[in-house]
């Protein structure tokens, strides 16, 4: 047998039909939902008279649009747009039959969370959401894209996806990250090398030492953020760390069935002679804590450096630049750790998982928030709450000053009453600096939670490692 | 689905790289439960200042451009969410084909979905019908998905690649989800033998 990648394998056991052209049907085994993408699909359905084929695999979480604060149960709490969609959902969720946590059930969180935390996201499977960052589930060794609603609705009806195969590349980060340096770091440093569309067409595997370092909450922010890279998916091997992460989920195989999982599952790996479309490699060592500086996820340099000025690019990256610094209101030459903020938001599907508000609260840890800066943290789910409340953690967050949110996607895109002002400027541990991504005419630095931690005591952009 | 087959239109030129889907349709109006009447939100926020007024110099307001049927535009177009609320505001502007270097993987097939031609073309060639969009009204570009060419205003003809899947379906209009519960066999065997070889799943 040829040798393959693990894309290679994990697509060849999902492949239920293929056209003479290479047109495949893939089969889907797990499909998550959320408010926003969905409603459109369930009408679809319900007009051509159509059912969910494979309802128990099915799972469904409202999660853009609620807001993180206390009583959103009510929908007298939310904006009548918002309150229709989540009702929606609601009506749906129970008409098709489908798996179901509302905002008053304490599993609910970023549909992103959830599908890990319950275990419905397991090694070799294929995982679709009408959410782009899907991608984070691929650090199980899932399979796991975003697709659009029209997509969303062909799953649901078929349980399969019509796709042609990507192509493969290879992101391998060699050796050990320096003290300071995380996933975020690592995940922001390959979209700055590759660029933003660098990664349009292929399926991403990342590999090599300081990725098999990484814990499953550091591999799912890496995994979040293949996206960014324009990357239909990105992909880790499971190894022990992954089977270890899996033991025990809700939803994952128990006895005889996890006996047999765990055998196939340790098949899920790149052969050493597979071919690669593309290969890149970052030296661990290389890597600094970095921040975003424009409104492209590729726009990101170390702490240590300066603003950029648009003469330092080319081609169509000139204007765009210009453009970012107008809209983001920085002047070339300025370091960056002079760069004052307003906000700081820690959560997302990004970064919102224990880990990350483990490492938050560490550095801020008998600090406090500077003077005036706003500063909120929105667990990934209503779990991860549970926890970091029984950890500590939500009080030295709160002893901090910062607001102490319900889960939810929050700050990250908007959608919810937490928004920037216009003219705000935000150190966000989300995946997109987008033009008002988080608010009209907000401003948003991307990084990881220790640096969106460091930063929210001395009100700019900071070196965490000064703080270590 | 609407059918694409010819296409004589008005050019937009939006010559900016990494125009994602953020820009193209803002998160606030993602809150319908339609697919209907999202063109007047088409790139929103560059196209209305903070009071609702238009914004004169954006392109889709200045006079020549309002019944644009074709944007021209940079590197990397559509990319971020998965949102299809952005083909869907695209399609209620009028505008039914996209020219780009290149093109986000989800917001690509988000078009074929909606009767919308994406189509990517060497950065060269598209500063040609870049420059050609840039004469307004006078100049119509024409798209001829059969033959697969493109033919500016000054008569350059350019051809480009679509995969023949979607072609037939954009051309024929057919829908998807028909297409496929044609193979209900195939998927039924799948499922079957998967069930068999991954029972845990």
């Amino acid at each position: 047998m040829s040798p393959k990648t693990l894309y290679d394998k994990i697509w060849d056991a999902h492949v239920a039909h293929e056209a003479e052209d290479g047109t495949c049907l893939l089969y889907i085994d797990r499909h998550l939902v959320h408010e926003v993408t969905s409603p459109q699909a369930f009408e679809g359905l319900r007009m051509a008279g159509r059912q969910v084929r494979r309802p128990d695999q099915t799972i469904a979480v409202p999660d853009h649009n609620v807001p993180t604060t206390a009583g959103r149960e009510d929908p007298a709490n939310m904006t009548e747009d918002s309150a229709i969609q989540v009702a929606a959902l609601d009506k749906n969720a129970k008409d098709f039959g489908i798996h179901y946590y509302p905002v008053s059930d304490v599993r609910q969180g970023i549909v992103h969370i959830v599908g890990p935390e319950q275990g419905w996201t397991l090694p070799g499977m294929t995982v679709v959401c009408g959410d782009s960052h899907t991608a984070t589930h691929g650090a199980f060794g899932a399979l796991a894209h975003g697709i659009g609603t029209s997509e969303v609705e062909h799953v649901l009806a078929t349980q399969t996806l019509i796709q042609k195969k990507s192509k493969n590349m290879k992101v391998e980060i060699t050796g050990k990250l320096r003290p300071g340096v995380t996933a975020k770091d690592i995940t922001l440093s390959v979209i700055g090398a590759t660029g933003t569309a660098g990664g349009t067409g292929y399926v991403i595997e990342y590999c090599g030492e300081a990725i098999r370092d990484l814990s499953m909450e550091g591999r799912m922010t890496v995994c979040n953020m293949a996206i960014e890279g324009g990357a239909r998916a990105g992909l880790i091997a499971p190894d022990e760390k992954t089977f270890e992460y899996c033991t025990g989920r809700p939803h994952a195989p128990k006895g005889a069935q996890w006996e047999a999982a765990l055998a196939w599952w340790k098949t899920l790996y790149s052969d050493d002679d597979a071919h690669w479309d593309q290969v890149i490699t970052l030296k661990g060592e290389d890597i600094a804590p970095v921040v975003t500086w424009g409104t492209s996820p590729e726009d990101v340099l170390p702490i240590t450096a300066k603003v950029p000025a648009s003469s330092d690019f080319e081609g169509g990256k000139v204007g765009a630049a210009q453009r970012s610094l107008e809209y983001m209101d920085l002047t070339p030459g300025t370091p960056l750790s002079d760069i004052e903020i307003d906000t700081v938001f820690i959560g997302s599907c990004t970064n919102g998982r224990i880990e990350d508000l483990r490492a938050a609260a560490e550095i801020l840890k008998g600090k406090k928030k500077k003077d005036g800066l706003r500063a909120m943290v929105v667990p990934g789910s209503g779990l991860v709450r549970a926890q970091a409340e029984e950890e500590g953690l939500a009080d030295i967050f709160k002893e901090a000053g910062f607001e102490w949110r319900l889960a939810g996607c929050s700050m990250c895109l908007a959608m919810n009453p937490d928004q920037l002002a216009p003219g705000e400027r935000c150190a966000a541990t989300s995946n997109r600096n987008f033009e008002g991504r988080q608010g009209r005419g907000g401003r948003t630095h991307l990084m990881s939670p220790a640096m969106a931690a460091a930063a929210a005591i001395t009100g700019k952009l900071t070196d965490v490692r000064e703080m270590m | 689905m609407d059918k694409f087959t010819t296409l004589s239109g008005i050019a937009a030129p939006l010559p900016l790289v990494n125009i994602d889907t953020d820009m193209i349709i803002p998160k606030q109006f993602l809150k319908t439960i339609k697919r209907s009447g999202l063109g007047v939100n088409l790139f929103d926020e560059m196209r209305y200042d903070d009071d609702r007024a238009e914004i004169a110099d954006f392109v889709l307001n200045q006079p020549q451009y309002r019944e644009a049927q074709i944007l021209v535009a940079g590197d990397n177009f559509g990319c971020g969410s998965s949102r299809e609320h952005a083909p869907w505001a695209i399609k209620d502007f009028g505008i039914t084909c996209v020219i780009a270097p290149s093109f986000a993987d989800i917001f690509y097939n988000n078009c074929f979905k909606n009767g919308i031609l994406p189509i990517a073309l060497p950065q060269e060639q598209v500063d040609v019908l870049m420059k050609d969009a840039e004469k307004g009204s006078n100049a119509r570009i024409e798209v001829d998905l059969a033959a697969q060419t493109i033919t500016s205003s000054d008569g350059d003809v350019f051809s480009f690649e679509v995969d023949s899947f979607k072609k037939h379906c954009l051309m024929n209009g057919l829908d998807d989800i028909g297409l496929t519960m044609e193979k209900a066999a195939s998927i039924d065997t799948f499922e079957a033998s998967a069930a068999q070889a991954r029972p845990w799943v």
